[in-house]
C-alpha cells in the first residue's frame, strides 16, 4: 500500500470515527447559561450550600419532562428555543460584597452567562448586581430583604421576594385582618417597636414606624440595641413603661431569649408580640422558652402549609431532600428554586438570549401566585423591578409547633388573640 | 412611686449584671495580675465552657452538677494551652503574647464555627427559670443564681491569692519575677498554675452563663469586649476592683440603657472609664 493510500484510508477512518461524536453535537440546541452568585464559602456557607441545591434542583426540573403547577418545568428546556437546556454555572460570594462583584465579573466574561441570579446577602447582591448592570445583562435577586436593594434606581434588577417593608406592611394587614373578624371594636392602637440596631432591625423598625404612623396607630416607643448586648434590662423597662397593645420585634435569636425572659420577669403583657422571623423561629426558641413562647406571632416568607393551594409544594420539598440530606424545603431555598423558574421562564418567553430581551420578558412577568411555591398573589414587576405579589406569612406558635394562621386562605389554624398571660 | 421602683428595679437590675461580668473578667485579670498578659482569647475559653456545659445538659448533666467539671476540663485545656503555646510566646518580644492569643482567639472561633456550626445551642427548659418577687422588684432565678456564683468565685479566688501558699507565691511573682525566682519559686509552674486557674474561671463562668445564654461561636466576643473594659476601669491585675469595677459597669449600663436611650447605653460605661484613665490611669483599685 502505497504512503497516500495509506494516508486516505487512515484519514477515512479518522473521519468515521470523528463524525459520529461530532456531526450530531452541531445539531443539539444550544446550552443557556445562567450564572449564580451565592456564599459558598464563609460564615454562610451552610446556607448557601441548600440555595445552590435548591436552583440546581429547579435547573433540572426545566431541563427534564415532569411537569408540576409551576412555571417553566417539564418541557425538556426552553421550547421557545428549540429546547435548548440550561445550563447553572456557581460562583462563589464568600458573603463578601467585593468577592460577589468579582464572582460575577467572572460569570459574566468567563462564562457568558446571559443572566445572573443571586446573591441571598444584601450587601453581596448590591455589588453583584451593579457588576449586571454595567454589563447591560438582567439581575435576578429572589433572596434579599433590604428594602434599599430596588430604590437604586436599577435598569436590569428584579426582585422576586417581598422586602421588609412588604413584611411590615403585613403585619398591619393582619392586625386590621384580626380587628375585622372578631367581635370586640379596635384591640391595638399603642405600638411599641423593638429591633437590634443593625441594617436588620433599623430596616425592619422604619418601614414599621412610618406604616404604623400612617394608619394611625400610636408607636408608644420605638426601642434600637446593640445586637450583641448581653442583658436587656433597661430596653424592658422601657416598653413596660409605654405599655403597649401590641409588640413588633426584630431580634437574633440570643437577644429575643433575653427579652422573651424579661417581657415575662416584669410582667410586661400585650395582646401580641409580631416578630421578624430571624430568633424567633431559631429552632433553639420554642426549646428554651417553652410554654413561655405560646401564642408568639411571627412573619415567614414560606411555610409547607402553602401544600393546601399549589400540590407542587411537598412534591418539590420531598425532591429537594433527596438531594439535601434530608433537610426540608425552607423559605430561602423555596424563594431560590422560584427564582430560577422566573428567570427561565422569561427566558424562553423572550425567545431569544438576547439581555434587551430578556429584560422585556421579564418585565412582562405575570404569573399568578397559586402557580408558584410560595404564599404570594402574583409575580408582577414594578418599575424599580420589585415584584409587587409578594407577601409573607403569619405564624403564631400555638402548643409547642409553628401554624400558619394568615393570610387566611393558606391559615391551617384559626388565631388564638390575645396571647395567653404568663405562667409563673 | 412609679419612677422609684423603675429605678429601684433598674439599680438591682444593673447589680446583677455587674456580677455576671464580674464572672467573666476575674480570669482575665488573675492572668494579667501573674503574667501580664493580656489572654484575648479569654471570651473563646468562655465559649468553649458554654459548649461544655450546653454538652453536658444533653446528657442530663445540669448547669449547677457540671460547673466543676467544665471548671476542671477548663483547667487541664489552660494548662496545655500554656504549655505548648503560651509559654513560647513569653519568650519573644512583648507584642508576641497580644498577636499570639489574638490569633488563638480566631482559631477557636473559626474551630467553633466548623465543628459545632453556627446554630445557636440552648439548654432545654433549664433550670432556674422561674422569678423572684420581692415587693415590686422582679429578679429572676438565673441571674441570681449567676450573680451568687460570681461572688462565690470572686472571694475564693481573692482568699486563694492572699493566704494559700500558691497564691502568695503568685503575689510575688507579678510584684517582681526575678526576686521571686531568686527565692526559689518555680516561676514557669506558678504561670502554669495561674493560666489554668484563669481558665477556670472562664470555666466556671460558662457553666453559670448557659442557665441564661445560648452558645454559638462568637458568644465568647459579647462578653469579653465587656470584661477589658472592667478589667481595666477595676485596675489590672486586682480581682477587687474587677469586682467594683463589674458593678460599677453593670449600673451604668442599665441606667444609661434606661435613661439615655438603649442605643447609648455604653456611653456612660466609655466616659466612666475615661473619667478612670485620666485621673486614675492604674484603674479604681490597681495598684503601681
Amino acid at each position: 500500500m502505497s504512503a497516500r493510500a495509506l494516508a486516505a484510508v487512515l484519514a477515512a477512518a479518522f473521519g468515521l470515527t470523528v463524525l459520529p461524536g461530532g456531526a450530531p453535537r452541531a445539531a443539539d440546541p444550544p446550552e443557556i447559561v445562567i450564572g449564580s452568585v451565592l456564599p459558598l464559602t464563609g460564615a454562610s456557607a451552610q446556607t448557601g450550600a441548600g440555595l445552590r441545591a435548591a436552583q440546581q434542583l429547579a435547573v433540572d426540573l426545566i431541563n427534564g419532562h415532569v411537569t408540576y403547577p409551576l412555571p417553566a418545568v417539564g418541557h425538556s428546556g426552553l421550547p421557545h428555543l428549540g429546547h435548548a437546556r440550561i445550563r447553572i454555572v456557581f460562583a462563589d460570594s464568600q458573603g463578601k460584597p467585593d468577592q460577589a462583584r468579582a464572582a460575577a465579573e467572572e460569570l459574566i466574561s468567563q462564562e457568558h452567562a446571559v443572566a445572573l441570579i443571586g446573591a441571598y446577602i444584601s450587601s453581596t447582591t448590591a455589588t453583584a448586581s451593579q457588576v449586571a448592570e454595567r454589563a447591560g445583562i438582567p439581575f435576578l435577586n429572589p433572596d434579599s430583604s433590604s428594602p434599599g436593594l430596588t430604590a437604586r434606581g436599577l435598569h436590569w434588577f428584579f426582585r422576586t421576594t417581598p422586602n421588609d417593608a412588604t413584611f411590615a406592611e403585613n403585619f398591619y394587614q393582619f392586625l386590621a385582618d384580626v380587628e375585622r373578624t372578631r367581635k370586640q371594636k379596635t384591640v391595638v392602637k399603642k405600638i411599641a417597636i423593638v429591633g437590634e440596631d443593625g441594617l436588620f432591625g433599623t430596616g425592619a423598625g422604619d418601614a414599621e414606624t412610618s406604616i404604623g404612623t400612617q394608619r394611625g396607630y400610636t408607636i408608644a416607643t420605638r426601642v434600637a440595641y446593640p445586637s450583641t448586648t448581653t442583658e436587656v434590662n433597661a430596653e424592658v423597662q422601657r416598653v413596660k413603661s409605654a405599655a403597649p397593645d401590641a409588640i413588633m420585634m426584630a431580634s437574633y435569636l440570643p437577644d429575643a431569649l433575653l427579652f422573651m425572659r424579661g417581657f415575662k420577669d416584669q410582667g410586661v403583657q400585650p395582646q401580641a408580640i409580631l416578630a421578624q422571623d430571624a430568633g424567633f423561629v431559631d429552632p433553639g426558641f420554642i426549646r428554651t422558652l417553652g410554654p413561655d413562647a405560646e401564642g408568639v406571632f411571627t412573619r415567614e416568607v414560606f411555610s409547607l402549609d402553602i401544600k393546601h393551594r399549589n400540590h407542587a409544594v411537598p412534591l418539590i420539598d420531598q425532591l429537594f431532600r433527596l438531594r439535601f440530606a434530608g433537610k426540608p424545603l425552607d423559605g430561602n431555598t423555596a424563594r431560590d428554586f422560584m427564582g430560577v423558574l422566573v428567570l427561565a421562564d422569561a427566558i424562553d418567553r423572550a425567545g431569544s438570549t438576547q439581555p434587551d430581551a430578556i429584560r422585556a420578558a421579564l418585565a412582562a412577568t405575570n404569573i399568578p401566585g397559586d402557580l408558584t411555591l410560595m404564599p404570594w398573589s402574583s409575580i408582577r414587576f414594578d418599575a424599580q423591578g420589585q415584584n409587587i405579589g409578594g407577601a409573607g406569612i403569619i405564624e403564631q406558635i400555638q402548643d409547642g409547633k409553628y401554624e400558619t394562621v394568615w393570610p387566611f386562605d393558606v391559615a391551617v389554624k384559626p388565631v388564638v388573640w390575645p396571647m395567653p398571660a404568663w405562667k409563673h | 412611686m412609679e419612677a422609684l421602683s423603675t429605678f429601684g428595679q433598674l439599680l438591682v437590675a444593673g447589680l446583677l449584671t455587674g456580677l455576671v461580668f464580674a464572672l467573666v473578667a476575674v480570669g482575665l485579670t488573675l492572668v494579667y495580675g501573674v503574667m501580664d498578659v493580656v489572654n484575648f482569647a479569654h471570651g473563646e475559653f468562655l465559649m468553649l465552657a458554654m459548649y461544655a456545659a450546653f454538652g453536658l445538659a444533653l446528657v442530663g448533666i445540669g448547669p449547677l452538677v457540671g460547673l466543676p467539671l467544665v471548671a476542671i476540663a477548663l483547667f487541664l485545656f489552660g494548662i496545655v494551652v500554656y504549655r505548648l503555646f503560651i509559654r513560647r510566646l513569653l519568650a519573644g518580644p512583648p507584642e508576641a503574647t497580644v498577636f499570639g492569643t489574638f490569633g488563638l482567639l480566631v482559631l477557636m472561633q473559626g474551630l467553633a464555627q466548623a465543628l459545632f456550626t453556627s446554630d445557636y445551642r440552648s439548654v432545654p427548659d433549664p433550670p432556674f427559670a422561674a422569678t423572684l418577687h420581692l415587693g415590686a422588684l422582679a429578679l429572676p432565678q438565673a441571674a441570681l443564681v449567676e450573680g451568687l456564683g460570681a461572688i462565690v468565685l470572686t472571694g475564693a479566688l481573692f482568699a486563694f491569692i492572699e493566704y494559700a501558699p500558691a497564691g502568695r507565691a503568685m503575689r510575688a511573682v507579678s510584684e517582681d519575677r526575678t526576686a521571686a525566682t531568686l527565692m526559689g519559686i518555680d516561676v514557669q509552674r506558678i504561670n502554669t498554675l495561674a493560666f489554668g486557674l484563669g481558665a477556670a474561671c472562664a470555666g466556671a463562668a460558662g457553666a453559670l452563663l448557659v442557665l441564661s445564654n445560648p452558645a454559638y461561636p462568637t458568644v465568647g466576643a459579647s462578653f469579653a469586649l465587656t470584661a477589658f473594659v472592667v478589667v481595666a476601669l477595676g485596675g489590672f491585675g486586682s480581682i477587687a476592683g474587677a469586682l467594683l469595677g463589674a458593678l460599677v459597669v453593670g449600673v451604668l449600663e442599665v441606667l444609661g440603657g434606661y435613661y439615655l436611650s438603649p442605643e447609648l447605653k455604653m456611653v456612660p460605661v466609655y466616659l466612666a472609664y475615661l473619667v478612670v484613665v485620666l485621673a486614675r490611669p492604674q484603674g479604681l483599685l490597681g495598684r503601681r
